[in-house]
């Protein structure tokens, strides 16, 4: 069993990354339960959870956005100073944030601001919610009154988009295409140079004028920023791959997500990048000693109410050996000792209790 | 409302588009392969739509017959992949890029088109499945649609970038599409949940959301991975054959039971509670005893969802 303790000691910054569904955020909020169990004050960044989880971690709405100071409850261990935050992160917010550090006069920020292509690019471009995740991660990693960051990452299908993200944004603000919509430095579209021309008709044939010239003024408007954006998004990109930073992949005992995880693991393990361990959840419990094949022969042994009982131990063990089997290939490709299972409970985790069960399963308290 | 006749194949197939929609890890692709396979095996001609660019669907749906996955009802079954991105780009290239198409990625247009236009690529992708519908080809074409949170984005898409875009083919576009969401006769949305509380408290929101946002015609929920094993003896009568056996032994067969009837007793909850939050028809797939699906679960699931009447029907009310 991975040492997840370990993983938690020693590092500053850890990012649980995997495909959507397989509990990500429940498991960033055991992690981060643990560490301030272990004395550390751990601020957990959730994307979007279910909104009973957010409950249980006080993410009410309207509050959300700002790291919120959680109550660990009876079940916390004596940890004297220890303590776990939690915030949503908010994309627009932070990218506008941004925005205002990086701009040179208010006037510029607003222009910015209220351009309606910069308001689709903050919320809904397609990579602005890893780059604006590994933005906060960055912030939160200066801010003294926390020393660790757990940032759950949001669901993908490739592991490389959260270490891209901010790289790829840069390079968007700084693209070839608005190289060409800044040649003309006033007057708009009647005065391009004649190579941006077609393409500008183009685009203009088929969203529209009035969306082409909002374009063409948040370029305008952003001139001159470029650097500065690209300058953050490298320190950024720094810091998820500091030594300080732990990955651990998050997983569920089934093939097509194991077969995801350990192609996110591959495309870590190509970058040089370390995976410190991979989280099963809902893995079935074990019963008893023997396999299922046992259980079903006593069962055929057996009559009655006996051979019923002996069918349902039978069916668990047949589910839990299945799902070994479709686990080994992820312990193959970042380590069998870093593999670490957590049970399927008998009912839905949803509240701070469930947690502390799922932290005692995982760190070896049960 | 479907007339109370119809049987619960018959009423997942009743538009000419389902889409499948439910949050990551619910079955989502499982419930699109069952639905797909029950009805080709009805002998209707469907057409699967897949849009993640996963191979899931078409190792599911590997014939298992010979030929080229037709049933032998006369039904016949197909799986297209549409990657928003391909469908955007060539969406650009057919509306007047193609003199500069290749410049079109060097210079990131298509990037800055999807930034300033949001939604045009899922709009984009919502009209080749509505060009599929109106090829006359298929007779249901069912569509494994994003997970929940995209689910309403990408349905909202149409709606959004009509009120952005006034004039133009991308506004044709997207009333086309919104038209054929918002037509009850020709489009339905299917989700999908697990009988455990955070999958149903979401599928629940996920309705109404959809419901308000899109309006878009809800068919029946689709409850996955239902515990439908055989029935454990009550406490007294395992009590009672336990006696003298081993304590080890006892005791794993003891907690084994627990864990199932308590797992059991949640998803019964979970079920009832849904039946209640959502009046939706409520239909039941059963969990399978493995760690992944493969083409032959597939088929044993389309026929519990073929023969499923009496019991989706006594179950009701």
């Amino acid at each position: 069993m991975a040492d997840i303790g370990a993983v938690i000691d020693n590092s500053s910054v850890i990012v649980c990354c995997g495909s959507g569904g397989v509990g990500k955020t429940t498991t960033a909020a055991v992690l981060g339960l643990e560490a301030a169990r272990l004395g550390r004050r751990a601020v957990v960044v959730t994307i979007d959870p279910a909104r009973r989880l957010a409950d249980a971690l006080g993410l009410v709405d309207g509050l959300a956005a700002e790291p919120q100071r959680i109550e660990l409850g009876p079940r916390a261990g004596d940890a004297p100073n220890g303590e776990l935050w939690a915030m949503m992160l908010d994309t627009a917010t932070t990218f506008d944030g941004l925005v205002v550090r990086h701009a040179s006069d208010p006037d510029q920020v607003e222009r910015i601001l209220t351009n309606p292509l910069y308001r689709n690019m903050a919320g809904a471009m397609s990579g602005t919610q890893e780059y604006m995740a590994a933005e906060t991660l960055h912030t939160l990693h200066g801010d003294d009154r926390f020393d660790l960051v757990i940032v759950d990452t949001p669901p993908s299908r490739n592991a490389l988009d959260f270490l891209e993200a901010p790289g790829v944004l840069a390079r968007f603000l700084d693209h070839r295409a608005f190289k060409l919509l800044m040649l003309p430095t006033k007057g708009g579209l009647r005065v391009l140079g004649a190579a941006a021309q077609p393409i500008l008709k183009a685009i203009g044939r088929v969203v529209g004028s009035d969306v082409l010239a909002d374009a063409v003024a948040f370029f305008q408007a952003f001139a001159g920023m470029e650097s500065g954006f690209r300058d953050r998004a490298d320190e950024v990109v720094a810091l998820i791959r500091a030594p300080e930073t732990a990955f651990v992949i998050v997983a569920s005992p089934r093939h097509d997500t194991i077969s995801e995880a350990v192609w996110f693991a591959e495309q870590l393990v190509d970058q040089q990048v370390d995976i410190s361990a991979a989280i099963i959840n809902r893995a079935q419990p074990a019963f008893g000693e023997g396999t299922a094949a046992d259980a079903r022969a006593a069962a055929k042994a057996a009559t009655g109410e006996l051979a019923a009982l002996w069918d349902n131990v039978a069916d668990l063990r047949t589910l839990r050996e299945a799902e070994h089997e479709v686990i080994s290939p992820l312990g193959d490709a970042v380590g069998h000792d870093r593999v670490a299972l957590l049970p399927l409970l008998d009912s839905d985790v949803h509240d701070l209790d469930g947690l502390h069960t799922i932290a005692d399963h995982l760190f070896g308290r049960s | 409302m479907p007339p109370e006749h119809e049987s619960p194949l018959q009423s997942l197939t009743a538009t000419n588009v389902v889409i499948v929609a439910g949050k990551g890890g619910v079955g989502k692709t499982t419930v699109t392969a069952v639905i797909a396979r029950a009805a080709s095996r009805d002998g209707r001609r469907v057409l699967v739509v897949e849009l993640d660019g996963k191979p899931t669907l078409d190792e599911l749906l590997r014939n298992d017959g010979g030929g080229d996955g037709d049933d032998p009802s006369g039904g016949m079954l197909e799986v297209v992949h549409i990657s928003a991105a391909d469908a955007l780009d060539e969406y650009l290239r057919d509306h007047g890029f193609q003199r500069i198409a290749k410049r079109l990625n060097k210079t990131g247009v298509i990037d800055m088109v999807g930034t300033a236009a949001p939604g045009i690529d899922d709009v984009v992708v919502l009209g080749k499945i509505k060009q599929y519908e109106q090829s006359g080809d298929y007779d249901v074409i069912v569509v494994d649609g994003p997970a929940a949170g995209h689910a309403i984005t990408f349905l909202t898409s149409a709606t959004g970038l009509a009120n952005a875009v006034r004039s133009g083919p991308v506004r044709t576009q997207s009333d086309g599409v919104i038209e054929l969401l918002t037509d009850a006769e020709r489009c339905q949305v299917v989700l999908v949940t697990l009988p455990e509380t955070t999958p149903v408290n979401e599928v629940v929101e996920t309705a109404f959301a959809l419901e308000d946002d899109v309006g878009v015609q809800l068919g029946p929920i689709v409850v996955n991975a239902v515990d439908d094993g055989a029935a454990l003896p009550d406490i007294a009568a395992q009590d009672a054959v336990l006696q003298g056996m081993a304590a080890d032994v006892a005791d794993a067969i003891r907690d084994a039971a627990a864990f199932r009837r308590s797992r059991r007793a949640m998803e019964s909850t979970e079920i009832k509670r849904l039946a209640r939050e959502m009046p939706l028809t409520q239909l039941r797939l059963p969990a399978r005893l493995v760690a992944g699906l493969t083409s032959a679960d597939i088929d044993l699931m389309a026929d519990v969802l073929a023969e499923s009447e009496a019991a989706s029907a006594a179950d009701r009310g």
